[in-house]
Order: structure tokens, then C-alpha cells, then sequence
């Protein structure tokens, strides 16, 4: 693509009449701020930061947390799929063990511990793109705060309570549990 | 009680006296530029945020000032802390130096950005007289010459920031800036040689008692005495203002000219491996360097302390509260110019390297050489064909108070 570039007329090269249309818009953004309030935090929120926060857009990648299925059941399998995709490695993940055993039928797993790293993570979404489970996503919080570092390792008790439930449409589990309980009975039925 | 200390200080001896009264002009002096610099922070950074539909800094405020009555909660509101919390925030920042600077250079660069633009502030005649004090600290001959050669040391500190860092950004800053200052230096010192054919004299205070008397040379209405000369003039004056107005916002790397600093596209610029007060240094030296410019405006084309109706500098003699209000009127003027040099910021984009110096060498330098031609025949011929001997260019009030 070729973009014409067009000779400027002696007025535009005066350059000074530049400074009045300038000066126009400055001046009418100056007056409106000082004496009507309009400004971008009003306009978003309100009101300003501290007081009233910044509602994000639907789709927005805050912090990542884990959700619950609408049962109530961790969804995680610990796959740890999401800890080896993590560019800034804040993903860390304690497997159960030979031993372990989900809270719901079915599952074979659940994570022992999963805890993100606030500090380093970098909201890319990675996570939630990479998770065969759809247990993990993005959600609206920006803007973590604490009093020290440690505070900020989010662990998976915290991260489960403030995913919430993801209202999920497909109920895998749920579909896994009835063909195992069909596949029970003898002959399978068609 | 006054007079008691009065009559103390005009028993000591001349040298004394004069080296007690430029003591407290010094301190004086010193102690108001410091506080419009970082008033002058607050307020590029208010006027900015207006501009931008933000509100700038409103929330700094010390202990116990919120529950002064009535006047508690406006302290805390307008970020008028703000300056002192940025002072306190710079001094105790870690002061980095990176492993690959130059050491003695990167020291030495703050300093020399920061110091001249002060030190041009000694030769600005800031108000008229208070008792027979002359408000500027130093009444040289050949202020302006001067002033010219100490504000372009200036620059040499952000050239020799730019080579000490020794690194990409900043070095390519500290070109640009060398680049800027040969392109308009020469228009910025030309524009203002009209003044001195028509004053007459390089005298700082000298120009502002003749724009006292004989009408602003930016404005000629505001006279005791006006003359044909005034108005023949005044277009010429005005080119020569525009041309050192322009030059200024490059002397003080503002916007549209800020070369040696675009974020955008070098970082920081020359600044960009300073951290803590030695940047705060650099941040100081650009606001003294507005302060500097404003006045030197205001002194040279608008008239100085003079005001329609009280630019008389013999009253200021005698009444100290003439005095006083010339100084006010001296800052009033400043404190305009400082805001157009910020409102300005945000009005243009920044000129291209290339188009800054062809603004200076082929547009600024040949039409400062024709306003000297022209002012000058004008002078000559008022000189030579008015019946008067030469009234007009004799500015009489000065040579009497001298």
C-alpha cells in the first residue's frame, strides 16, 4: 500500500495557525475538566481510584484463579499443564502422589497444593488457554495489594474461593459419571 | 525599630553594606526561584492533567493540616504538599551509578545543567527599588552579554551528560542537544540586538526604565511618554520577541523543541541513566531554566516591574510599598509567561531533528538579520531627521538615577 503524502499548503507550512486551532482544543479540554469535572476516571467509574474502582470489560485478563464446577467439585486435575506453559513460572503445583484422590467420582486426581505467584505472574493467559479442564481463568481482578511478598502467593484454598463457580455448560464429569455407571450393567446398553 | 537597624547598617562602611544587602538579595532571590521551581512542577503538572481531563496530584498532605478549620480541608486537596513529598522522595531514592559511566562527567553534568540557569537569575532586575536598594543582585553593564554566555553553559551539561552516561539513548540526546543549540543560539542572541539600537545600552535595568518610560517594546501602549519611535518599532520588536520567544522553548528543551529529551523515542534522553537527586537536579535545572527564560522575556520585551500607572522606578524610593508591588507585578508577569511555556506543550507536536535546525539557520537567522537592518535605519533616521536631538533614545531617567 502506497500512502500518498500530500504537499502541504503555505497556510498548513505557516505552522502558526496550528497554534490557534491548538490552542482551541487544549482550552476547551482545560475548561471542561476545571469547571465542569469531566474527567476519564468520571466518565469510567464515577469517581477516582481508591474510592471507586474501575469496573473492567466483560473479557478482560485479570489475575488468574481456579473455579469449581456447579457442583461444587475442584475442576483441576493436576495435569500440570499450566505450570510448564507459565512464561514467568509463578504456577506451582503439588501433585497428590500415587496415593491421591479427588473430592468428587470419578476423578482420578486433584492437586495437593496449587499455588500462583502473583507477584510474578504477567495475566497472559497461557493458563487458561492451555487447560484441558477449563478450570482455570482470567477473572476482573487488577489490582492486588498486600503488606508483604508472601502474602501475594496466592495458595489453592484462596484461589478456588475467589474463582467461584464457573457456570459450565458441557458437565463433562457429570456425563463421564453416567456412562461408567451405564457401562455397570450387562449387556451395554445401545 | 526599623529605623534603629536602619541607622546601624548606613553607619557601616560602603563595602559592608553592599555586601550585607547582596547577601539578602542572594538569599532572597535564591529562596523565591527554588519555591516557584517547584510550584512550577506542581503546575505543569496540574495544568497538564486539566488538559489531558485527569486531575493531577490532589492527595498529599501532612499530618494535622486537614483539621485546621476552614482552611484544612483546601490544603489537602489541591496537591499543594506534593513539591515537598517529591523533594523528600528524590533525596532519599537510591542513587544508582551504573558500572559503565564515565564517573567524574556523569557528577559533574547535574551540577552544570543546574547551576547556570540560577545563576543567570542574578542579573534579572526583578522589581525597581525598595529604600535605595536596586532590586537586581548584580547591575552589570553588560547583563545581557552575559546572561547569553552563562545560559549556554547550560547545555554543555546535557551534552556531557549524554557522553558520560555512555550509553545509546542518552548519547544520541546529548547529539541532538549540541544539534539545537548551534541552530538557535545565533537567531535567539541576533533577535534581541534591536533592543539594545533602540535602548542603547546593554543594561539590564536600563532596558526595563526605558520600556518604563517609552512603552513595552512587545506592547507599546503601556508609556509614560510615548513616541513615534514606540510604534515604528513595534513590529520589529515583535518579530524579535517571537524569534527569542521560540528560542527560549529551545534554550529550556520545552516542547514543541524537546530534542535532548523525547521519551518516546530515546527513553528519557540525556537522563536516562540518572536516578534520585541527580535527576532531580536535571528536572530542577529545565524549570530554573523556564524561570530564567520567563524573566528574561518579561525584562527584555514586556516591560519588566513597569505597569500602566506605576512604572515610575523615584516613587518606588520612597514608598516601599511601591516597591514591593513592582516586585509583584515583575513575578505576575513570570508567572504568565511559565504558564503559556507549559499550556504550549500540549498544543504541538515535537519538530523532527532536521526541522529544527532548518527553522534556525534558514528561516530565524535571515529574518533576525533583517530586523537588525531594518531597526537600525529606523533608528538612524530618527535620529538624524527628528528635530529633537535625540530625545527619544536618551532614556534620561536612567542616566539620572545613576
Amino acid at each position: 500500500m502506497i500512502v500518498p503524502r500530500k504537499n502541504l499548503t503555505f497556510w498548513e507550512r505557516l505552522y502558526l495557525p496550528a497554534i490557534a486551532s491548538g490552542f482551541k482544543v487544549t482550552a476547551r479540554h482545560f475548561r471542561n475538566t476545571v469547571f465542569k469535572g469531566n474527567t476519564v476516571a468520571n466518565d469510567l467509574s464515577g469517581g477516582f481510584y481508591p474510592e471507586k474502582k474501575w469496573v473492567v470489560a466483560e473479557g478482560y485478563r485479570g489475575a488468574p484463579y481456579l473455579v469449581k464446577d456447579p457442583e461444587g467439585n475442584t475442576k483441576c486435575v493436576s495435569c500440570q499443564l499450566c505450570e510448564f506453559v507459565c512464561p514467568p513460572k509463578a504456577i506451582k503445583i503439588t501433585p497428590p502422589g500415587p496415593a491421591g484422590t479427588a473430592d468428587r467420582p470419578n476423578a482420578e486426581k486433584m492437586p495437593k497444593e496449587f499455588e500462583i505467584n502473583m507477584l510474578r505472574c504477567i495475566f497472559c493467559g497461557y493458563c487458561q488457554e492451555v487447560c484441558p479442564e477449563e478450570a482455570i481463568f482470567l477473572q476482573k481482578d487488577y489490582s492486588l495489594n498486600a503488606e508483604s511478598r508472601q502474602e501475594l502467593i496466592y495458595n489453592k484454598e484462596k484461589l478456588l474461593e475467589l474463582g467461584g463457580v464457573h457456570q459450565d455448560k458441557i458437565w463433562k464429569w457429570k456425563h463421564k459419571a453416567e456412562e461408567a455407571k451405564e457401562q455397570t450393567t450387562f449387556p451395554v446398553a445401545k | 525599630m526599623f529605623q534603629t537597624i536602619f541607622n546601624t547598617i548606613s553607619s557601616w562602611s560602603p563595602l559592608t553594606q553592599f555586601t550585607f544587602w547582596s547577601a539578602i538579595k542572594v538569599f532572597g532571590v535564591f529562596g523565591v526561584a527554588m519555591t516557584i521551581v517547584a510550584y512550577a512542577v506542581l503546575a505543569e503538572r496540574k495544568i497538564s492533567a486539566f488538559i489531558q481531563d485527569r486531575v493531577g496530584p490532589n492527595r498529599v498532605s501532612l499530618p494535622l493540616i486537614g483539621s485546621i478549620p476552614f482552611l484544612g480541608p483546601l490544603l489537602t486537596r489541591w496537591g499543594i504538599w506534593q513539591p515537598l513529598a517529591d523533594g523528600v522522595k528524590s533525596f532519599i531514592k537510591e542513587d544508582f551509578t551504573p558500572s559503565y559511566v564515565r564517573k567524574a562527567y556523569y557528577w559533574l553534568a547535574p551540577a552544570i545543567t543546574f547551576v547556570p540557569a540560577l545563576v543567570v537569575i542574578a542579573v534579572i532586575p526583578f522589581g525597581s527599588y525598595i529604600g535605595n536598594q536596586k532590586m537586581v543582585i548584580a547591575d552589570l553593564d553588560v547583563g545581557i552579554l552575559y546572561s547569553f554566555g552563562i545560559i549556554s553553559l547550560g547545555v554543555y551539561g546535557i551534552v556531557l551528560a549524554g557522553y558520560a552516561s555512555n550509553s545509546k539513548y542518552p548519547f544520541l540526546g546529548g547529539i541532538r542537544s549540541s544539534a539545537q543549540l548551534i541552530s538557535y543560539e545565533i537567531a535567539m542572541g541576533m533577535s534581541v540586538v534591536p533592543i539594545f539600537l533602540v535602548t542603547q545600552q546593554l543594561n539590564l535595568s536600563a532596558i526595563v526604565e526605558y520600556q518604563a518610560q517609552y512603552g513595552w517594546f512587545a506592547l507599546p501602549f503601556c508609556a509614560r511618554e510615548l513616541t513615534p519611535l514606540s510604534f515604528m518599532i513595534w513590529p520589529f520588536a515583535l518579530i524579535s520577541f517571537f524569534i527569542f520567544l521560540v528560542s527560549g522553548f529551545a534554550e529550556t528543551n520545552r516542547l514543541p523543541f524537546d530534542l535532548p529529551e523525547s521519551e518516546t523515542e530515546l527513553v528519557a534522553g540525556y537522563n536516562t541513566e540518572y536516578s534520585s537527586i541527580k535527576f532531580a537536579l536535571f528536572f530542577m535545572g529545565e524549570y530554573a531554566n523556564i524561570i530564567a527564560g520567563a524573566g528574561m522575556m518579561v525584562t527584555l520585551f514586556l516591560g519588566g516591574w513597569s505597569v500602566p500607572g506605576l512604572s515610575d522606578a523615584a516613587i518606588a524610593k520612597t514608598h516601599i510599598a511601591v516597591g514591593v508591588a513592582h516586585i509583584l507585578i515583575f513575578l505576575f508577569k513570570v508567572f504568565f509567561l511559565i504558564a503559556i511555556v507549559i499550556w504550549v506543550r500540549w498544543m504541538f507536536p515535537r519538530f523532527r531533528y532536521d526541522q529544527l535546525m532548518d527553522l534556525g539557520w534558514r528561516r530565524f537567522i535571515p529574518v533576525a538579520l533583517a530586523n537588525i537592518l531594518i531597526v537600525a535605519v529606523i533608528v538612524w533616521a530618527v535620529t538624524t531627521f527628528s528635530n529633537e536631538t535625540k530625545p527619544a533614545l536618551a532614556h534620561s531617567a536612567y542616566q539620572v538615577n545613576k
